[in-house]
């Protein structure tokens, strides 16, 4: 390697097979140095990214969780140069038909939608349709803290492999919102509930099915309700089978509605507003699926101070929520940057803090360095916030197409 | 010399009046009469080339050996005073003379000759004021003025002054006719009333 | 001057190519043709899917009678008000009374069409709710009530504070345009005369006045038909929500992330046209049939008492004042309350905080709002101008079928034709653009501004630009120098309604901006379903508080420019 640069040295001949040495060797690193490129080096993407604006589709209901996106915004922009927007949408479906709605029209670069938070069935039908960029995980370097063990969801999504698809953010789980001034006794299960609403007619009631809080009220009733909750884990095999496993659901539906608020003739259009009737003391009992959300809400002045939460006894649906970049985006190195910064220890536990959003970390502690760990440690637990030990088992969320089944039943018998 | 020659009109081809010839001299005013809808307004919209289209008209208009019939209404330099002052409401009474001086006029000439202007009808000082805030006679007057001001060839008079009381009048059409005499601007007088006509002094045509 | 025939062709071509498009653009997969999701050959399936649909009767049922309901009633009330606000001579002390009352209500009124529907519907929502305002200052003066009543006001399923909301906003707006269509038939000197004649004020009006005002505002009852049929941020804050109106399925398919249910939405859209136009037709049909009917009425004679129903009209109208100023006061309030519970009547604990935590999305999307609105209403100006000056210059007189065309935008669903552009737009990859989202606001902007610009435009003296052509001034510099000055009230005016307007627009700024831009009307809307009434009181506030400073300006400026100009103030 030396002689290459020596040319002081003797003969013609020699010169030559230095020139070759040299032509060789720099073809060598240059052919090393694409393949690194190609590898997508952290490096080089955050230099692509620099200067970029990531449109993030988001769910915009709440305003804790538009505040803490508002703080993202900025952290992404002092670090990493990437101008963060937050496009509040009403729900989920709107940003992915808007995608499929390019695809169809052949729009492949420069789309709309950067990112996109993104679970469940959301999830399924990009993946179905080959709307989403990656796999790209493996690239950002915060992924590694994740707890995959603990926390299978992170893994799959509603029982549906991510494969590096989406990136995780944050974990919830179904839990039950009261207001303890007015309520004294919770129900612990979900016929108790049926038993509290006839004590207490029109106290009660659950979004529309439409909504995410709502299909999981339904899929957690199933999954109380039904003889074997293990065949929610796959797609549903037939309508017979789809008839019979649903069954009791119907029937303590039937039962349950005229004792809900309106008698069941109008259900909340979303989580949001059911708290809101809850705020309003129309209600005394909503759902929540963020155990922290209800000591955030009343840090906020959105919640009464003597809101609480319970679960059910015998555990309730959790799952993970996670970001997506769709295969369009011109600035998908942006849009990583954003999912990398989410997963960020720094992020997460602002996060996680019950004055900020409350949502629970998909990160392991243990991963986490001394320091990190006494900080998460030292976060409050909220008010109203159950403490870990207290939340009950952690059911997984039934696969998608029983999801999307029991929405439509839900209308077709309830009401459009 | 501002001459028509058989200037006919008509509107949904009923004719209002055919071959209408007539010659004014420089200084020379001369008066058409006729009753109320014969068509002396629109005779002086026709001139001015200011004819709603439901008309239809033939015939010659030709001011200093130029015919007007094809220029558009700003290019025929012809002065026109209505019944009505029309001071322009929303500019003072300076701001209104200032208007019709031609642009080639700069600053201070400008200024100047609307001082005089106001002078000449004792009016001065008056530069600021609110048109409105004019007496009737003293808005004829400045209407007078801007109409002289622009630097007409010609003058035409669509009876103004019948919305002036009789004491008014008299010495309104004095100043008047004075400046057409003055300024040597061939002038036609459109009027109903036979005092005016026989105040003109020039020749009196019958619609 | 011979670019002026540009003008009205211009605003035909902007106008008449893309609605052309539009309803072409959402008809084709209403057919079953849409390449892109795999629909290639024309049927009926979609059609038949549906009628099939559960929710359809309703929701038809829904839509039919909130729109014409929330019609009649505006229309009726704006006619009731209308007979007591021209009244010009009133004498006695009672009556003198009832006069400084009917000049607040006039004064109130006018500007309540400045604030756009959504942020009056906000409010309304919060106003009537079952834990609303309404209801804490009863249960505090009266009732003493702990938690809420049952009852079933917003989002009832029969629409009827749907129907309310309409109203509130319909009726100042059917009043203005009675009122400014009053002194082309000199409806004065007719009420002289029946009341010489011995009839009361308010059978001299109905059977006098209304025969005659009626045919110049049923294009503008027209437009308040189908906008009631089709509106969409209305419906979703205060009408029922299973099942909900027509506009407000057809969104939710759009919605759908299955993305066949794009043909349905294209299939409801074409139907809303039709039940659109079956409406009007129907409408059209009642009218001719209630003339019929009550033509005896008109000459049978009966006179009625001198001064009945003042009382209910001034009452009335102080009614709609108040609920319009508490709805918008209400807004207020919760952008500066941090905890307001309910029984509570005036907010428990005030602060500044909702304020300054939204402050960065306030200004841009203020600034979004304000530069759409700006260019918007300027380009129309220009176009309208435009199209005004031709009309004189060439002395072109406006013919009926133009009229038509004008209001064309207003009586199409919104819904119908902005689904088939953003299908268009996606294709030519225009959608998300700034230009198509300000030509989808222009399209409802420039009918607005004409309307309001053009009789005061033809009513100048037409003597003013004939004198200044005669002392040398070209057309462009009567333009300028003469007729744009003496108009710059009607002009101002004219802007600050197009402005409201486009402040307004919630499925344009949705569908052409592609979810790229956000303006205080969206940003309200979406947080309306988020619930939190204290950022819903901020955007809500502010929604109302821009057309309103706009107004002001309007009236403002050229009382300034013009202080020394007794005749223009």
């Amino acid at each position: 390697m030396n002689n290459i640069f020596n040319y002081n040295s003797a003969t013609e001949s020699e010169t030559m097979s230095k020139t070759l040495n040299f032509i060789i060797f720099t073809t060598l690193f240059l052919l090393l140095s694409s393949f690194s490129v190609s590898a997508n080096s952290w490096e080089d993407i955050s230099k692509k990214a620099k200067g970029q604006t990531v449109y993030w589709n988001a769910w915009g209901g709440s305003e804790e969780i538009n505040s803490y996106i508002s703080w993202v915004g900025t952290r992404v922009k002092e670090d990493y140069g990437v101008t963060l927007k937050h496009v509040k949408l009403a729900s989920t479906a709107d940003a992915v038909s808007r995608v499929l709605a390019e695809k169809a029209a052949g729009r492949t670069t420069n789309g709309s939608v950067d990112l996109i938070w993104i679970n469940g069935e959301n999830f399924a039908k990009m993946k179905e349709n080959g709307l989403l960029f990656g796999p790209f995980t493996d690239n950002l370097p915060n992924f590694k803290l994740v707890d995959f063990s603990g926390k299978p969801t992170t893994l799959l999504d509603f029982n549906l492999p991510v494969e590096g698809y989406e990136a995780p953010w944050g974990m919830a789980k179904f839990n039950f919102v009261f207001d303890s001034a007015r309520v004294s006794e919770t129900p612990k299960s979900i016929p108790e509930l049926l038993q509290w609403s006839k004590r207490h007619p029109g106290r009660f009631t659950y979004p529309h099915v439409t909504d995410f809080l709502g299909s999981t009220f339904i899929m957690q009733a199933l999954i109380e309700l039904t003889a074997n909750p293990e065949v929610l884990n796959r797609s549903v095999k037939s309508e017979v089978e789809f008839s019979k496993v649903t069954a009791p659901l119907w029937s303590y539906l039937n039962q349950l509605h005229p004792l809900l608020w309106r008698s069941g003739n109008s259900f909340p259009s979303s989580s949001s507003v059911q708290q809101q009737m809850l705020n309003d003391s129309e209600l005394d009992i909503a759902l929540s699926f963020n155990p922290s959300a209800t000591s955030a809400a009343i840090a906020n002045g959105s919640l009464t101070e003597s809101a609480r939460t319970f679960v059910l006894k015998k555990g309730t649906i959790g799952n993970t929520h996670f970001v997506g970049i769709p295969f369009n985006s011109g600035s998908s190195e942006g849009a990583m940057i954003v999912a990398n910064f989410l997963m960020s220890p720094e992020a997460q536990m602002e996060k996680q803090n019950p004055d900020i959003w409350g949502d629970s970390t998909v990160l392991s502690i243990t991963k986490l360095s001394a320091q990190q760990q006494q900080k998460f440690k030292a976060l409050p637990l909220g008010v109203a916030t159950l403490p870990p030990e207290k939340l009950g088992p952690t059911q997984p969320n039934p696969h998608p197409d029983w999801k999307n089944q029991l929405s439509t039943e839900w209308q077709r018998r309830y009401g459009q | 010399m501002l001459k028509l020659e058989n200037i006919s009109l008509k509107i949904d081809g009923n004719p209002l009046f055919s071959k209408l010839n007539l010659e004014v001299n420089a200084g020379q005013v001369k008066t058409v009469m006729g009753p109320s809808g014969c068509g002396k307004s629109s005779l002086l919209a026709h001139l001015c080339g200011t004819l709603p289209s439901v008309f239809q008209t033939s015939g010659k208009i030709i001011l200093h050996e130029k015919t007007l019939d094809d220029l558009p209404p700003h290019e025929r330099k012809l002065g026109i005073l209505f019944q009505d002052d029309l001071l322009f409401p929303h500019l003072s009474v300076g701001e209104n003379l200032a208007f019709a001086l031609p642009a080639k006029i700069r600053r201070h000439e400008r200024h100047d000759k609307i001082e005089q202007a106001l002078e000449e009808i004792e009016l001065s000082g008056m530069h600021e004021r609110d048109p409105a805030s004019l007496s009737g006679g003293q808005r004829a007057r400045v209407a007078l003025m801007r109409t002289l001001l622009a630097q007409p060839v010609a003058l035409l008079l669509d009876e103004p002054f019948s919305k002036l009381d009789q004491e008014l009048r008299g010495r309104f059409r004095k100043l008047v006719f004075a400046h057409a005499v003055k300024n040597r601007l061939p002038t036609l007088l459109v009027t109903h009333d036979h005092a005016d006509a026989q105040a003109a002094g020039g020749d009196i045509i019958a619609l | 001057m011979r670019l002026l025939p540009a003008f009205p062709f211009l605003t035909q071509l902007l106008f008449l190519l893309p609605i052309a498009a539009g309803l072409f653009g959402v008809l084709l997969p209403a057919l079953g043709y849409l390449p892109d999701l795999g629909g290639d050959k024309f049927h009926f399936e979609v059609f038949r899917q549906l009628l099939e649909h559960p929710a359809l009767p309703h929701a038809v049922w829904l839509t039919l009678f909130s729109g014409i309901a929330a019609t009649f009633i505006s229309l009726s009330l704006a006619i009731f008000l209308a007979t007591m606000l021209s009244r010009t001579s009133l004498s006695g002390n009672k009556n003198n009374r009832m006069a400084s009352l009917f000049v607040i209500v006039r004064r109130g009124l006018i500007p309540l069409i400045a604030v756009p529907h959504a942020a009056m519907a906000l409010g309304l929502a919060f106003l009537v709710a079952p834990s609303g305002w309404l209801v804490r200052w009863f249960s505090f003066l009266l009732m003493g009530w702990e938690t809420p009543p049952e009852w079933v006001t917003v989002q009832d399923p029969f629409g009827l504070s749907l129907i309310l909301g309409l109203v509130l906003k319909e009726t100042p707006y059917l009043l203005l345009m009675i009122l400014a269509a009053l002194p082309q038939i000199r409806a004065q000197e007719y009420i002289r005369i029946g009341q010489s004649l011995g009839y009361g004020n308010l059978r001299s009006w109905l059977k006098l006045v209304l025969p005659q005002v009626y045919p110049l505002i049923r294009l503008p009852v027209f437009a308040v038909l189908a906008f009631s049929l089709s509106v969409v941020d209305v419906a979703l804050i205060l009408g029922p929500s299973t099942p909900p109106t027509l506009s407000v399925l057809i969104l939710r398919w759009i919605d759908n992330p299955d993305l066949s249910f794009r043909f349905l939405a294209s299939a409801g859209a074409v139907l809303l046209l039709l039940l659109t136009l079956g409406a009007l037709l129907f409408w059209r049909v009642s009218e001719w049939l209630l003339l019929q009917k009550w033509r005896n009425w008109l000459s049978n004679g009966k006179r009625g008492n001198r001064n009945e129903a003042q009382k209910l009209a001034a009452l009335s109208g102080l009614l709609l004042l108040g609920t319009a100023f508490l709805s918008v006061l209400g807004l207020a309030f919760w952008s500066l309350s941090l905890r307001w519970p309910y029984p509570y009547v005036l907010p428990q604990r005030w602060t500044s905080r909702n304020w300054e935590r939204h402050w960065t999305s306030i200004q841009e999307t203020s600034f979004t709002t304000l530069e759409l609105g700006v260019i918007a209403v300027l380009i129309a100006l220009i176009l309208v101008v435009g199209c005004l000056e031709n009309e004189q210059w060439r002395r072109v007189s406006f013919s009926f079928r133009s009229q038509w065309l004008l209001y064309l935008p207003l009586l199409i669903p919104q819904a119908t034709f902005l689904l088939g552009i953003q299908i268009l737009a996606v294709r030519l990859e225009m959608d998300g653009t700034f230009l198509l989202l300000v030509w989808s606001h222009l399209l409802f902007v420039l009918p607005y501004i004409f309307l309001t610009l053009a009789d005061p435009w033809r009513n100048l003296d037409t003597r003013f630009p004939q004198i200044g052509q005669c002392l040398g001034a070209s057309p462009l510099r009567v333009l300028f120098r003469i007729k744009l000055p003496l108009l710059l009230k009607p002009l101002l005016v004219a802007a600050a309604v197009g402005f409201a307007v486009s402040v307004s627009q919630y499925l344009p700024t949705l569908f052409a901006g592609g979810g790229r831009f956000a303006t205080l009307t969206t940003e309200a809307v979406s947080y309306a379903a988020g619930a939190d009434r204290r950022v819903i009181g901020v955007y809500g506030f502010l929604q109302a508080l821009f057309p309103w400073i706009a107004l002001l300006l309007a009236l403002a400026i050229p009382h300034w420019r013009f202080r020394n100009r007794a005749t223009l103030l």
